[in-house]
């Protein structure tokens, strides 16, 4: 039945608080922290947020009576406290799929994330989570070539990768950058990777780098008989200039290159891994900018989401914090996203921050890497947190050892195979980490002297952004 | 001190990938590790190759993979028997994950020359 054309403002909860849906397979499902101004109903704040990130604007417009909004809007279906906070509370939207371009992480964002962000009834917005349906997931490419394929090229199996970036991060030459490179690689470690501000610049032109660090990673895999790789960052300018990058990357054989996701941005990064798959590289995603949207607890969009976002869009490694190192990030939170890189189904579980099932299908997973202040004394925390399925990179940890960074490296990877063999043994690491290592140490003067380094090196501060959880 | 003589030379090694940088391991650790891929439900599969091919990605199968083998001490025997059968090549441990379709370990166990 045709509907008459009622010009003026209606409340948002007449259309779009549903309380009697039933989310379908198909819809994609978000989850909002909501803190609304004072004196705003709930349900008027939820439903406000629903009609503003999908199909509503302030006022009735005719033009609505045109199509039927009924199939295309955004319901809030379910309002729930946050426990501990008063103010606050969690609003589950659901979206149907049709509201989606195929594939676009870029258009999804735009829609969840948009305007309704900055929406005056609200006082702070965040995005917990992102339910998304298998029927959108198979229209993403997701990553390049995922940890099965990796370790395939790499030859890398039974253990986390092993990295570090290049320090300092801006002002060296490209010979004297290869060099550092090179130092690394042959010291032990597998990957190394550019520092995520090392683009073009004027004290080092990318080809620049490229040609040294190629040849540091083929000199290093002859001398140790095993496979070397550098991330070398394609993040540029201008699309084109990232594509001739990469490229060269390609020219030069190098297995794997590297893009800054949200500084870049979701197309860009999405083109990235799209040619990456047609040319058979391996690709490493830095996350910069992240903590400015993911850090507040009241606003902004939690890294859970960015995470799905860059499986979706696609990468072959994603930068996940360290738990224990400088970085903000608690243990629990941690094993909830990082579960959503690697597994093939994600149950919800609130302990974890995982609002909803997430089933990924045959989507290929993403390696957690951890980097950010971390040393030798950390390794066994490292292996029983992040598992095999991760890349743990020491930057200061690597350069700083009083021999150089080739006796860093042989450090940490000594270290690194002590801990696995010591977990495959049935000993618990972290419990006996102390005797783990120093054991190790015994074998190897250069862990000796890592030990020394930093035996006094804590980052002991609380995590700003915690699970609501009493 | 004057700096130089605190800092140690590294010298580059050749390693042999998992387990490259720890000492040769003893008998009961090298069954402590087979335990490990027993117990995750990985077949043992025992690879081979001389020394000048350690790169490739296709070490020989020494028989086929022992699917389903349960037994330390038959995945221990045929270890040994691939060894004195090739003395002179690397030998190497696999467990491998028929549900991922990758390697959940692989180390060298003896080192040819």
């Amino acid at each position: 039945m045709s509907k008459k054309y009622d010009a003026g403002v209606k409340e948002y909860r007449d259309t779009y608080w549903t309380p009697e849906y039933v989310p379908l397979d198909t819809d994609l499902l978000a989850c909002f922290k909501c803190t609304g101004q004072e004196g705003v109903p709930r349900e008027e704040v939820a439903a406000a947020v629903a009609a503003e990130s999908s199909t509503g604007t302030w006022s009735t417009v005719w033009s609505e009576l045109l199509t039927d909004l009924e199939f295309y809007k955004g319901r809030c279906y379910r309002i729930e406290d946050v426990p501990g906070d008063k103010e606050s509370f969690y609003a589950f939207i659901a979206y149907p799929l049709d509201l989606f371009e195929e594939g676009s992480i870029t258009n999804v964002l735009t829609s969840l994330v948009g305007n309704v962000f900055g929406f005056k009834a609200l006082r702070h917005l965040r995005l917990e989570d992102i339910r998304f349906p298998m029927a959108f997931i198979k229209t993403c490419g997701g990553p390049p070539n995922g940890i099965v394929v990796e370790r395939d090229r790499l030859n890398k199996y039974g253990r986390p990768l092993l990295g570090c970036t290049i320090k300092p991060k801006l002002g060296l030459s490209g010979k004297n950058y290869g060099r550092v490179v090179y130092e690394c690689l042959r010291g032990g470690l597998d990957l190394t990777k550019d520092d995520e501000n090392i683009n073009s610049q004027p004290f080092q032109r990318w080809r620049e780098r490229f040609e040294f660090v190629a040849e540091a990673v083929k000199l290093a895999q002859q001398e140790t008989g095993e496979v070397k790789g550098h991330y070398l960052n394609c993040t540029a300018t201008t699309p084109e200039e990232m594509y001739e990058r990469a490229e060269f990357a390609k020219e030069l054989d190098m297995p794997i290159i590297m893009h800054d996701y949200i500084t870049g941005g979701f197309t860009a990064n999405t083109g990235l891994a799209n040619w990456c798959r047609k040319n058979g590289m391996l690709l490493h995603i830095h996350r910069a900018m992240h903590a400015v949207i993911d850090r507040h607890p009241k606003h902004g969009i939690h890294f859970r989401v960015l995470a799905k976002c860059l499986r979706l869009s696609g990468g072959d490694q994603l930068h996940t914090g360290t738990v224990v190192g400088k970085l903000e990030g608690d243990r629990q939170t941690t094993l909830g996203y990082i579960d959503n890189l690697r597994e093939s189904f994600v149950p919800e579980d609130r302990t974890r921050g995982n609002f909803f099932d997430q089933d990924w299908g045959s989507m290929p997973g993403v390696f957690a890497v951890a980097s950010g202040g971390i040393h030798v004394w950390h390794m066994p925390a490292l292996l029983a947190i992040f598992g095999d399925d991760s890349c743990l990179q020491f930057g200061g940890g690597t350069h700083g050892h009083p021999w150089g960074s080739a006796a860093g490296a042989a450090a940490n990877r000594v270290a690194l195979e002590a801990c696995v063999k010591a977990r495959n043994a049935g000993r618990e690491i972290e419990k006996e980490s102390r005797d783990i290592l120093m054991e190790a140490a015994k074998h190897s003067p250069e862990l000796a002297i890592a030990l020394e380094t930093w035996k006094e090196i804590k980052f002991e501060f609380d995590t700003v952004d915690k699970l609501d959880v009493q | 001190m004057p700096f130089q003589s605190t800092v140690g030379d590294y010298q580059t090694v050749a390693t042999l990938e998992t387990f490259g940088f720890l000492p040769p391991m003893s008998q009961d650790e090298i069954y402590d590790q087979i335990a490990y891929i027993i117990a995750q439900g990985w077949s043992p599969v025992i690879e081979h190759v001389h020394p000048s091919g350690s790169m490739q990605t296709y070490w020989s199968y020494w028989k086929l993979p022992f699917f389903g083998e349960k037994d330390l001490n038959v995945v221990v025997s045929e270890l040994e028997a691939c060894h004195r059968a090739y003395p002179d090549h690397h030998v190497r441990m696999v467990g491998y994950d028929a549900y991922t379709q990758s390697q959940g370990t692989c180390f060298v166990v003896f080192e040819g020359r």
